[in-house]
């Protein structure tokens, strides 16, 4: 297989088409960029005030909730970018890309990095404000963070490609998304801890693939330095492992179904 | 390699109990431009499918430049350029930018791209629409960015799938002239599926496709030479009974199709006044026509191509 030809090109060919649709559609635009401000401002005005004064010493409710919330926003962009391939399948732009001399590596790669892109983008602006709601950042962890959101948010992006690639209307993809992604995020540790929870709400947390997003983006903000645990070794592998697992996945779905609807 | 660009060998392809295709054969030289002539439902978008690699067939052979289509997709891909009947541009991107992302699929990058981009917008007549975005553009224009987007990696196979869909006889002129021009220039093979017997004219043959059987093949000159003479149409007040009596007085081959009664005769001006004379007051009108294709499909299959039964087709 010549990789540059048959995944690398067509791979950036269709990363640049998404990012330049996304700049030339300003509501697209306005949503993306506005959310994490949004979310920083309600959270920082709202919970930063009710939780942080009465917690001694330890994290206080802040704290916790900060990495669960980088992650919701990153959560919807990822996924809701991969409408596009739908949308792609509707409109017939995607006849022409399978019938291109290309590896489905390379279409999987292209889209997956065109969503994650957008996640980051989002992540990176919330971070940003994270100092004016107590959360101090170094350059070199605010470079760290942003790497492991690029292998977070392509492991969710993909996941978003296996649903949207077998389906053929979006309609049909908001129902299944909104089944899936909120009870993705609530059992993720974002919003309470796993330890406090009962045993088979902990069982299915701990094979949820978010919990060790959450839990690597929350020790990478604040205890690496107290506490460079073999746990989160533990979960940047997960991370790192269930990227690759829906790259391959996506690369299968395209392979069984590459069949033009229309 | 073989002096055929394309060479299709006993296929036959079935949607679960539906057969599509039905052991057609036929080649296609360098160089040729070739009509897929057929009603909807005929078998041309199957066809047109399996050339393009978009689906894989249940059996016989079917090579594209010397590759087989089932076990070398992607060799074929490199060979060909593929215009779908349904758009297949991004509306919200600007023509060249839908050049530009086309060029870049196909590993094209460079002064080399935007050399063959120029070239491809020039000779549409498209290089004043090169920055607008594509949903400004007429149908016709649009047409003729996706027949560029086919061409910009020179392909030496293009295949269009109906191409004159959504058109208006001026835009639809205006296509032919260039995929003529495209042919003689740079000896480029032309695939077309078609049910537009006009566009069918231009083809150098037709393979007519009639419920997945290859009814036809041959040169459009050749296929209407096989009709004896002139098409005769009566339209009589009571079709059934005069064609009845027809038939009994001059011979079996005379038949109804649509309520037209339809007969191929030498020397027709001679025998529209015998036809009249032995039919006082029962027919209504009388012509006589040079055979159309329309007509060697009604002879071939018994019914006209433009059959509304048989639309079921899923495109």
């Amino acid at each position: 297989m010549n990789l540059k030809n048959e995944i690398l090109f067509p791979a950036y060919s269709l990363w640049m088409r998404e990012l330049i649709r996304f700049f030339r559609q300003r509501s697209r635009m306005i949503g993306v960029i506005g959310s994490p401000i949004l979310f920083w401002f309600f959270i920082g005005s709202g919970l930063g005030n009710s939780f942080r004064s009465n917690t001694a010493g330890g994290t206080n409710y802040l704290e916790y909730f900060y990495p669960g919330t980088l992650l919701l926003i990153m959560l919807f962009t990822a996924i809701f970018s991969t409408i596009s391939i739908i949308e792609d399948r509707q409109e017939g732009y995607l006849q022409s890309v399978l019938v291109a001399p290309i590896s489905g590596g390379g279409i999987a790669l292209g889209k997956i990095a065109g969503g994650t892109t957008l996640a980051v983008l989002q992540g990176a602006i919330f971070l940003l404000f994270a100092p004016l709601i107590g959360i101090h950042l170094t350059v070199l962890k605010f470079i760290a963070l942003l790497i492991l959101l690029i292998a977070i948010g392509f492991g969710l992006t993909g996941l978003g490609f296996l649903i949207a690639w077998r389906m053929d209307s979006t309609q049909g993809f908001h129902a299944i998304m909104n089944l899936f992604l909120i009870p993705l995020w609530l059992l993720s540790g974002s919003l309470f801890p796993a330890t406090g929870a009962p045993q088979w709400l902990r069982i299915i947390m701990s094979i949820n693939p978010l919990t060790y997003g959450v839990s690597s983006t929350r020790t990478l903000l604040y205890d690496l330095e107290r506490d460079p645990s073999s746990s989160f070794l533990f979960s940047l592998v997960i991370v790192v492992a269930f990227a690759l697992f829906v790259y391959a996945g996506s690369i299968f779905v395209i392979r069984k179904k590459s069949l033009v609807a229309a | 390699m073989t002096n055929y660009d394309i060479s299709v060998s006993h296929l036959t392809h079935r949607y679960g109990d539906r057969t599509a295709l039905n052991d057609v054969s036929f080649t296609i030289p360098r160089g040729e431009i070739f009509g897929l002539l057929g009603p909807n439902g005929g078998g041309k978008t199957t066809m047109f499918k399996i050339l393009s690699t978009l689906i894989r067939h249940s059996e016989g052979t079917a090579e594209v430049c010397g590759f087989n289509v089932r076990t070398s997709p992607s060799e074929v891909r490199k060979h060909i350029g593929v215009v779908f009947q349904s758009p297949s541009l991004d509306q919200k991107l600007t023509v060249k930018e839908n050049l530009h992302f086309q060029g870049i699929l196909y590993g094209l990058h460079g002064q080399e791209l935007m050399r063959r981009i120029d070239d491809v917008l020039l000779h549409l007549n498209l290089s004043e629409r090169a920055h607008d975005e594509v949903e400004k553009l007429s149908g016709g224009q649009q047409r003729r960015v996706e027949v560029g987007k086919g061409l910009l990696h020179y392909p030496d196979v293009l295949i269009l799938d109906e191409p004159s869909t959504g058109l208006d006889p001026g835009a639809r002129i205006d296509l032919w002239q260039y995929l003529l021009e495209l042919n003689r220039s740079r000896g480029i093979t032309i695939v077309v599926t078609t049910h537009i017997l006009d566009e069918a004219e231009h083809c150098n043959r037709l393979a007519i496709l009639d419920q997945g059987n290859l009814v036809a093949l041959g040169t459009p000159a050749e296929l209407k030479r096989e009709i004896g003479g002139d098409i005769v149409s009566v339209i009589a007040n009571d079709p059934e009974n005069v064609h009845r009596l027809m038939k009994e007085k001059f011979g079996n081959n005379i038949s109804v199709v649509e309520k037209t009664i339809r007969m191929e005769r030498e020397n027709a001006h001679r025998f529209v006044p015998q036809l009249i004379e032995a039919f006082p007051g029962q027919i209504e009108s009388v012509s006589i026509s040079k055979p159309t294709l329309e007509d060697v499909f009604i002879h071939r299959t018994g019914h006209r191509l433009w059959n509304e039964e048989a639309n079921g087709e899923s495109k």
